[in-house]
């Protein structure tokens, strides 16, 4: 079991998001960083989609009443123990009665810490994600506090030895905006309503740097920059829309739609950005600063293929070290 | 001579379609403005094209449907052919709906925005709710939050386009208008429409067998619980 010592609102049980229930108007949540989530298990041997925290308040503590594995991704926050700062990505073995304690990074924006086996929470709808803006999943279908006590699935787990061992998740990508003056490059493909908007409006949307506004949580982040509009007033009928679709309201700064986004929308789509790049948005702070990149379909499946075979590649490589 | 088959084909509402990313695409037929026969059009493609091995998720919306796929599933890659030929051919069967009355206090505290409705449309406020209550609204789609419902039926003459900007937070039960649609917020979150009354019923429960209250084809009355200036 683990007990929750401080907390905010916004850290929440996640894991690898609801399926099928989009027809009903439940989102697909899920960890916002699917990069980092899937390294998370990986390094412990979990079940791909078993429930990690995910952290994007800090500072983050909670106690271990058990000896158990535990791994940090994600954001580096430097995850302390016992006065010991663990690599970015790391994974080892937590005694009893340890404290953890995760700081506000020094670069990225959100963490996962995950259990050896994984959060045990009832499934609702099929997944332990926490829904927080219909109040369902994860731990009471809200953010963690202090006092929350969560169990583990019980499973007999090869107990780590040593300091532990860690793997980077995104290959030769570093986090974006380790430095405060960085921009990061986010690719997305065209979307229905591209062509409603002026060569020059198509331009700018492509050339600006783009501010992550305070106005950035799970469902989607309103974005500061260029004011774009489209050659006429559109009034579109609602319609479905996936996490990444970037719309551009009537007030003409971008809202790209995210893991809690709502499951239809109105406003008219510019682009969308590509599964493989959703964890830069992710890892991007209140003031981050990107560009988006024009991208085709098949460079953004090639993307994807590569980003989902990461915590196979790592979990394979992990077993072959322990023989 | 015309097999019925051609027929099916002719008859199918034209339609575009757009990239929503690498794994999915947006079937859209939507005409200037909401049509019916378009909707059973977009009901019996949804029930056929969920089938098929690399669909994923199947999203119907206003006179649209967006399908979700894997794109890394073998049959990916033909996936807009697949959808061409089901659309051409699927054939729109009767929905049985159930009827919903639903009862609401319009205006006032909980329904702010009615006062603004009624300027925009130059009718009063009174007049505003009659249409509301008056129109017979069939459920179209559910989707945006759980459990909403996405009505056909909207009296044009109190038709809004949405705010320029959400609002962060509306309560669950406020009934709004947002361009030419109407609907109930089922929980508690932010929307760009119009809000011109309050009810107490609850569209969604996830530990329901069937967690949303409406589903497409039911149909909806709005009542008169309450008016406020």
């Amino acid at each position: 079991m683990i007990e929750i010592l401080s907390s905010g609102a916004t850290n929440t049980i996640q894991d690898g998001g609801r399926r099928g229930h989009l027809d009903i108007g439940v989102s697909m949540g899920g960890a916002m960083d699917i990069s980092a989530f899937g390294a998370a298990n990986a390094l412990l041997g979990n079940p791909a989609d078993a429930a990690v925290i995910e952290v994007s308040m800090f500072p983050f503590r909670l106690r271990f009443h058990r000896d158990t594995n535990v791994a940090v991704t994600g954001a580096d926050c430097m995850p302390a123990v016992e006065g010991r700062i663990m690599p970015p990505c790391w994974a080892w073995e937590a005694k009893q009665g340890e404290i953890l304690v995760l700081s506000p990074p020094t670069s990225g924006a959100r963490a996962y810490v995950a259990f050896g086996g994984g959060i045990d929470v009832p499934k609702v709808l099929g997944s332990r994600s926490t829904d927080l803006k219909a109040g369902f999943g994860g731990w009471e279908g809200r953010g963690l506090m202090r006092g929350d006590k969560l169990s583990l699935v019980p499973v007999d787990v090869k107990r780590i030895r040593g300091l532990g061992y860690g793997g980077l998740p995104y290959g030769e990508e570093k986090l974006p905006l380790v430095h405060p003056d960085s921009v990061a490059e986010v690719r997305a493909i065209p979307a229905a309503e591209y062509d409603s908007f002026s060569l020059g409006t198509r331009e700018a949307f492509w050339q600006e740097v783009w501010t992550v506004t305070k106005d950035a949580n799970r469902m989607g982040y309103r974005l500061s920059g260029a004011t774009l509009r489209p050659k006429s007033t559109l009034e579109l009928l609602s319609h479905g829309i996936v996490p990444g679709t970037i719309q551009i309201p009537p007030s003409g700064q971008p809202i790209i739609q995210l893991a809690d986004a709502n499951t239809c929308g109105g406003y008219p789509k510019m682009a969308t950005v590509i599964q493989a790049d959703l964890w830069k948005l992710a890892q991007m702070p209140v003031g981050g600063k990107l560009r988006f990149q024009e991208c085709d379909v098949v460079s953004a499946i090639d993307a994807l293929r590569i980003a989902k075979e990461f915590p196979n590649r790592l979990a394979s490589a992990l077993s072959y070290l322990a023989g | 001579m015309m097999s019925a088959r051609d027929k099916t084909v002719e008859s199918a509402p034209p339609i575009r379609i757009a990239h929503a990313g690498s794994g999915a695409l947006l079937l859209d037929a939507a005409g200037s403005s909401f049509s019916d026969q378009i909707q059973e059009h977009i009901w019996a493609f949804s029930r056929e094209i969920s089938k098929e091995a690399c669909v994923t998720e199947v999203v119907p919306g206003m006179n649209n449907v967006l399908v979700i796929y894997d794109p890394l599933h073998p049959t990916a890659g033909t996936v807009r052919d697949i959808l061409l030929h089901n659309w051409a051919n699927a054939t729109p069967g009767s929905v049985s709906g159930r009827a919903f009355e639903i009862p609401v206090h319009y205006g006032g505290e909980s329904g702010e925005d009615l006062a603004a409705i009624a300027a925009f449309c130059g009718l009063s406020s009174e007049e505003v709710v009659r249409r509301h209550t008056q129109a017979t609204y069939r459920v179209a789609a559910i989707g945006a939050m759980p459990g909403f419902p996405y009505l056909s039926g909207l009296d044009p003459a109190i038709a809004m386009p949405r705010r320029d900007s959400p609002r962060a937070r509306v309560s669950a039960g406020a009934v709004i208008i947002g361009g030419s649609q109407t609907g109930v917020m089922p929980t508690t979150a932010p929307s760009g429409w119009h809000i011109i009354g309050q009810t107490e019923i609850k569209l969604f429960d996830p530990d329901r067998v069937e967690p949303a209250l409406l589903a497409p084809g039911d149909i909806i009355q709005f009542t008169v619980a309450g008016i406020e200036e």
